[in-house]
């Protein structure tokens, strides 16, 4: 395997992707994406020089509207999905 | 006869004629379902009580006038990505078995406004990510042509569903095949559509550049009525497109003369298993004793679209899963110290092992020293296979080939080796990436019994053209039902 991913990129992705892994996920983690990131490795054989990234295939262009309310007012219903809630409020831990 | 048994379009023209009642057709679907899902296990939710009262609203509209389109009436069902307003949407993840959306899918409301008959939602790989359902946090879904194998995924489940007709049609979603490789599986018609031809409005995001909702049916005439009603420039997608054709039936013409086909050499190369090859091919002479000129041809970097789409598609799933989070909705571990170790136990413990994988990948690819070498080369790569379909279409209406190298593999054989799984969407991942739309039907089945599909690829805004050719097809064959129908 070409790219050995340290215990410290896996730490590091982790915290980037917010993702609590067990020892053994980690482990799996790291052959995983070594193994993955050798494959991808396969697009440096392409001659890239020059090409824009293309991140559309059609031109997007920014789309404008009226900022007008259509749909009504959700708030039960939004609610009714929240995890924990008090009142009109979503409960989270104390951040502060 | 089952009333399953028909295609959407058959159905839909009973219930004009009074022939059948919508409440009839909808309880067929019910008991389909009651007495098919413990062999293929095709949905997530069953809208039972739901459906029925629909059904009876629907028919009063046929009744007075209101409804007079194909597909009033018809039994369908929506993979578990699109949002139904009241309905659980699950994504068949852990993370969002409770979420009710408070809004319904474009392209479901399209439907729906057409007078389609929701039954229920249907299971799928965990957010899209994978090719056999198995990835599913409610159980695999099981091949309605043998149940020891898997029905191809992501939409796995509605494949199988209209597979084992438990419903007239269904819609699903793709981002590299997982409408095109599970319709091959299962032996059913599906098509991919261009790129911002159907909205992704209420769509859950896993690749938002390569996403985009299709049929799934029987036949052709199915696929393109369908695609007709779900089809619609949405301001609510701000890269939805205006097209300036959305009459994709008057494309169902038996006739393919002069028809330019191009088939790649690079599709019939290693790991094609040779029964699908032989059928594919096959498949191209039939339409060349119709009237097309078939040749083949070098399309090249086929064997780039697989890294480029699992960095491309990695990324932004990593950037649109990070929503999940346990605040507004979902899942949200029991126990934790604080918001941020509540951010990541409630994700570590909602989302399965693929999804992971796929979000920590994305995650390095989109990393500061990462992003250039990884998410930009990928993004370059994409380029140039644009070109390459491109310089194609210069020269061939259509590109025709396999929708993947095999039939379907049995249960369980496809999660141990990742890279080997993603190795099989070969032949579908270069679409999503250039935005082509693209069909597959079947062409036949191997010596095990199993569907082959096969695969027409058009240019960007040429679905007609390719219902065409797949419909001049498949006037040459009988659908074959599958043994669970």
């Amino acid at each position: 395997m070409a790219n050995i991913i340290s215990d410290e990129t896996i730490e590091y992705v982790g915290i980037l992707a917010k993702l609590e892994l067990s020892e053994e996920e980690k482990e799996n983690a790291k052959k995983d994406m070594g193994e993955m990131l050798d494959y991808i490795d396969k697009l440096n054989e392409l001659d890239t020089t020059g090409i824009e990234p293309m991140s559309h295939v059609f031109p997007v262009h920014n789309v404008f509207r009226e900022d007008v309310v259509k749909n009504g007012d959700g708030r039960e219903e939004t609610l009714a999905n929240a995890p924990e809630r008090k009142d009109d409020c979503f409960v989270v831990p104390k951040t502060i | 006869m089952s009333l399953m048994s028909l295609t959407a379009v058959e159905l839909g023209k009973k219930i004009k004629a009074k022939e059948v009642t919508v409440v009839e057709a909808v309880q067929e679907a019910l008991d389909a379902v009651e007495k098919k899902e413990k062999d293929v296990n095709s949905f997530v939710t069953v809208m039972r009580k739901e459906a029925l009262e629909r059904a009876k609203e629907v028919q009063e509209k046929i009744d007075n006038g209101e409804l007079t389109g194909p597909l009033a009436g018809v039994p369908v069902a929506i993979k578990d990505n699109m949002c139904t307003k009241g309905t659980l949407t699950t994504c068949s993840s852990k993370i969002l078995r409770n979420f009710v959306p408070t809004y319904t899918a474009q392209a479901v409301a399209n439907l729906e406004e057409a007078g389609a008959v929701i039954i229920g939602k249907t299971n799928m790989d965990e957010f899209a990510m994978g090719s056999t359902t198995e990835t599913s946090a409610f159980g695999p879904t099981k091949n309605p042509w043998n149940t020891e194998h898997v029905p191809g995924g992501s939409s796995g489940g509605s494949c199988a569903a209209v597979a084992a007709e438990e419903c007239s049609y269904a819609l699903g979603s793709d981002t590299g095949g997982s409408i095109r490789q599970p319709s091959s599986f299962c032996g059913v018609t599906g098509i991919k559509p261009t790129y911002g031809t159907v909205s992704r409005y209420g769509l859950i995001a896993y690749g938002s550049s390569l996403d985009q909702i299709g049929p799934v049916a029987k036949d052709v005439t199915d696929c393109a009525t369908i695609l007709e009603v779900i089809a619609s420039h949405d301001t609510k997608d701000s890269t939805s497109v205006e097209r300036e054709d959305y009459d994709f039936t008057s494309a169902l013409v038996d006739d393919v003369k002069g028809i330019k086909i191009g088939i790649p050499k690079d599709y019939f190369g290693e790991g094609l298993d040779p029964e699908v090859k032989e059928a594919v091919l096959a498949a191209a002479k039939v339409l060349e004793q119709k009237g097309a000129i078939v040749e083949e041809f070098d399309l090249s970097l086929v064997e780039y679209a697989i890294p480029a789409y699992y960095t491309i598609a990695c990324a932004e799933a990593s950037s649109n899963l990070e929503r999940f989070d346990g605040v507004k909705y979902g899942y949200r571990a029991k126990e934790y110290q604080g918001l941020h170790n509540m951010y990541k136990k409630s994700r570590s413990e909602g989302f399965g092992a693929e999804v992971k994988r796929r979000i920590m990948l994305g995650s390095f690819v989109l990393s500061s020293g990462y992003f250039d070498a990884y998410y930009l080369k990928a993004l370059r790569t994409k380029a140039l296979i644009k070109k390459a379909f491109d310089k194609a279409f210069e020269k061939y209406d259509i590109i025709l080939g396999p929708a993947a190298p095999t039939t379907a593999p049995k249960l369980g054989e496809s999660l141990s080796d990742p890279l080997k799984m993603y190795l099989g969407d070969i032949y579908t991942i270069s679409v999503n990436l250039a935005g082509l739309p693209g069909i597959s039907l079947p062409c036949g089945t191997d010596s095990k019994g199993l569907p082959i599909g096969l695969q027409l690829i058009g240019d960007c805004f040429a679905e007609k053209k390719l219902i065409r050719t797949a419909y001049a097809y498949e006037q040459t064959r009988e659908y074959a039902h599958s043994p669970l129908a």
